[in-house]
């Protein structure tokens, strides 16, 4: 079975240790959040996977294969990247843009065929993107360069796909429409699917389970029910919150109230 | 199952469309050489002495075996043409082409519009070289004044290399820093020179300035293996070029070996430079208008961008050189003076046509 499986792995920059002793698995068709406040090492965790960074302790197996012994192209051909906010070259087209995630499929030196093309027309096709093929990236909106980019993951025609934050700065609109896409992959491309939220509704909404990381290490995981509640959200982020299920489907949901006890003294 | 995926109907016009886009732009190369081909022996024929077309065809063809054609021409003129005009122009198209080249690779790999061959530590390396060179007895110049601004060039930026390596990685901010950095002390040291030797000034700001005017074949057997090779290298490398346009952490993760491909761009994009200002100087403007000139018309797809800018390049320079050597002849015009006087005010023209983004 297709898994992708981190081992006691720690990860940092230089000697500055981000990440420690982190273990989870996941698989294909399971959509999984990787949740935790500012600073907690969500965004490292991406970049460990993709092998942007070397892990200093521990392993990372994608289907048996060790991530840091491989090479960048091949890796490439097994892992795509949907980074957060990422600058984009202004002047290329969407579909050029799209293109790109042939690269690990041609090398240095080979040009596109007709298979490359028809793929990246594919996977515009999915992410509803067609329309901007010919437009210049610099014309596009915030959640249609994040289409684009996921489109272009989807040309590495990769096994596993990880987004790091998908929907900062988007409208809520585009944080349902790229979060709806990604789960729509996950169960219908079979892909394994890791996503880094900083909303906790959102990743209590779209991922089948979730890890919760507090200072560098994995303080729960498990379903939504299970990780999302009023005292793990005290313990990890600090913050006195209300979860209540969601009136639809059940799913735990935070609810906020402004700590209202200093006003309430001024009027006394 | 793919091609006919493309041809049907409820594809996009802009998918469609995009194998012929790419046949356009190389359209635009094949007509770019023949551009080159005409530039070359229309600048051949002027000069001092105008020589007719018809001459010079002749002249040309003659040197071909079989034809059997007599020489019917002085043979100043043959000296003019084979010993005179052509090495200076085919030089001045290397070094064209060698600077575009360079220049967008900077362009590229520092992802900074304000790039240029001479960004970090060549131009000021190669300049206190020549400068030494002037300051060296008579005899030696001609060998040393070259000599002394490629080792200078080369070995300024392998300075700025070591200084701004960090481990296995090269940050590219660290690399612009040390290269203006080493850049302005190299050039406190060349200016003192140039002062404390006043007799000598006059021919170093000459050279400063770029000229072909002792351009011979000897010159054009030296730098060739070096532009040749080096811009073949580059060319190879469009598609990283094109995809390390994202960052860093996205090219890696599109499975280029980013610090090598730095490394070899650098490195290839250094030797050319050094190579174009060893004979005919520091010759500003090429290397940054042409790469932005060619990426206005034809976009930024490396893959076209960097054989249109050879191309350009060298019909640039050359059509430069003749002018500095026509419009005041005898006097020669330094060619930087040219290229900044003429390349400015077409580059402003393209800015102006174009009001979009340009980098």
């Amino acid at each position: 079975m297709l898994t992708l499986r981190l081992q006691h792995v720690s990860l940092g920059y230089g000697k500055r240790t981000v990440l420690n002793d982190i273990s989870f698995q996941t698989m294909p068709g399971e959509m999984l959040g990787i949740i935790g406040p500012n600073g907690s090492g969500k965004s490292t965790l991406i970049k460990g996977i993709s092998h942007v960074i070397t892990p200093s302790a521990g392993h990372i197996f994608l289907d048996g294969l060790n991530v840091a012994g491989t090479s960048r192209t091949k890796l490439a051909r097994l892992i795509a990247v949907v980074p957060q906010n990422p600058p984009l070259p202004e002047l290329f087209t969407a579909f050029e843009m799209v293109l790109m995630g042939r690269t690990p499929h041609l090398g240095l030196f080979r040009y596109e065929t007709e298979k490359d093309y028809a793929i990246a027309y594919r996977a515009m096709q999915l992410t509803n993107t067609l329309q901007l093929a010919q437009r210049r990236i610099g014309e596009l909106s915030g959640g249609e360069r994040q289409r684009i980019t996921i489109a272009r993951a989807l040309a590495q025609e990769p096994m596993a796909i990880l987004l790091d934050e998908p929907t900062a700065h988007l409208d809520i609109n585009y944080q349902i429409e790229t979060l709806d896409l990604a789960r729509k992959l996950c169960k219908e491309q079979k892909l394994i699917v890791v996503t880094t939220l900083h909303d906790l509704n959102l990743a209590a909404q779209y991922c089948d389970r979730l890890v919760m990381l507090s200072n560098g290490k994995i303080h729960s995981e498990g379903t939504p029910q299970n990780v999302i509640n009023v005292q793990a959200i005290k313990e990890v982020y600090g913050a006195d919150v209300y979860v209540y299920p969601h009136p639809l489907n059940n799913l735990p949901t935070t609810f906020v109230a402004p700590n209202r006890k200093g006003a309430n003294h001024q009027k006394q | 199952m793919a091609l006919e995926l493309l041809k049907s109907a409820a594809i996009p016009q802009a998918v469609r469309v995009y194998p012929s886009l790419l046949r356009s732009r190389l359209y635009a190369i094949v007509g770019l050489a023949l551009l080159l081909i005409v530039v070359i022996i229309l600048t051949t024929a002027v000069g001092s002495t105008d020589i007719p077309l018809a001459t010079l065809r002749d002249a040309f063809l003659s040197k071909i075996p079989f034809l059997n054609i007599q020489q019917a021409w002085a043979n100043s003129v043959e000296t003019i043409i084979f010993q005179i005009r052509l090495p200076r122009l085919i030089l001045a198209g290397l070094v064209g082409a060698a600077l575009a080249v360079a220049g967008t690779a900077y362009q590229g790999l520092f992802r900074n519009p304000l790039a240029d061959p001479y960004l970090i530590g060549v131009a000021q390396g190669a300049a206190l070289g020549a400068v030494i060179g002037f300051l060296l007895p008579a005899t030696w110049q001609t060998a040393s004044i070259p000599l002394l601004a490629f080792l200078g060039a080369v070995l300024a930026v392998a300075f700025v290399y070591f200084i701004a390596r960090v481990g296995k990685t090269l940050p590219m901010t660290t690399l612009i820093l040390a290269g203006v950095a080493l850049g302005a002390f190299l050039s406190a040291i060349s200016y003192y020179l140039m002062i404390a030797s006043a007799d000598k000034l006059h021919g170093i700001i000459s050279w400063l300035l770029g000229t072909f005017s002792m351009a011979s074949w000897w010159q054009v057997a030296m730098v060739t293996p070096y532009i040749f090779s080096g811009i073949t290298i580059i060319w190879l490398h469009a598609r990283a070029l094109n995809v390390m346009q994202l960052d860093e952490d996205q090219a890696q993760q599109l499975g280029i070996n980013v610090e090598q491909v730095k490394l070899i761009l650098l490195a290839a994009a250094t030797l050319i430079t050094a190579a174009a200002v060893c004979f005919c100087g520091i010759i500003g403007f090429v290397g940054i208008i042409i790469p932005h000139a060619v990426r206005l018309v034809w976009g930024p797809d490396h893959r076209f961008l960097l054989p249109l800018a050879t191309l350009s390049g060298a019909t640039f320079l050359i059509l430069a050189d003749a002018a500095a050597r026509t419009l005041l002849a005898p006097t020669e015009i330094p060619i930087g003076i040219i290229t900044a006087f003429l390349g400015a005010p077409f580059f402003l023209y393209l800015l102006r046509q174009k009001k979009r983004a340009i980098f």
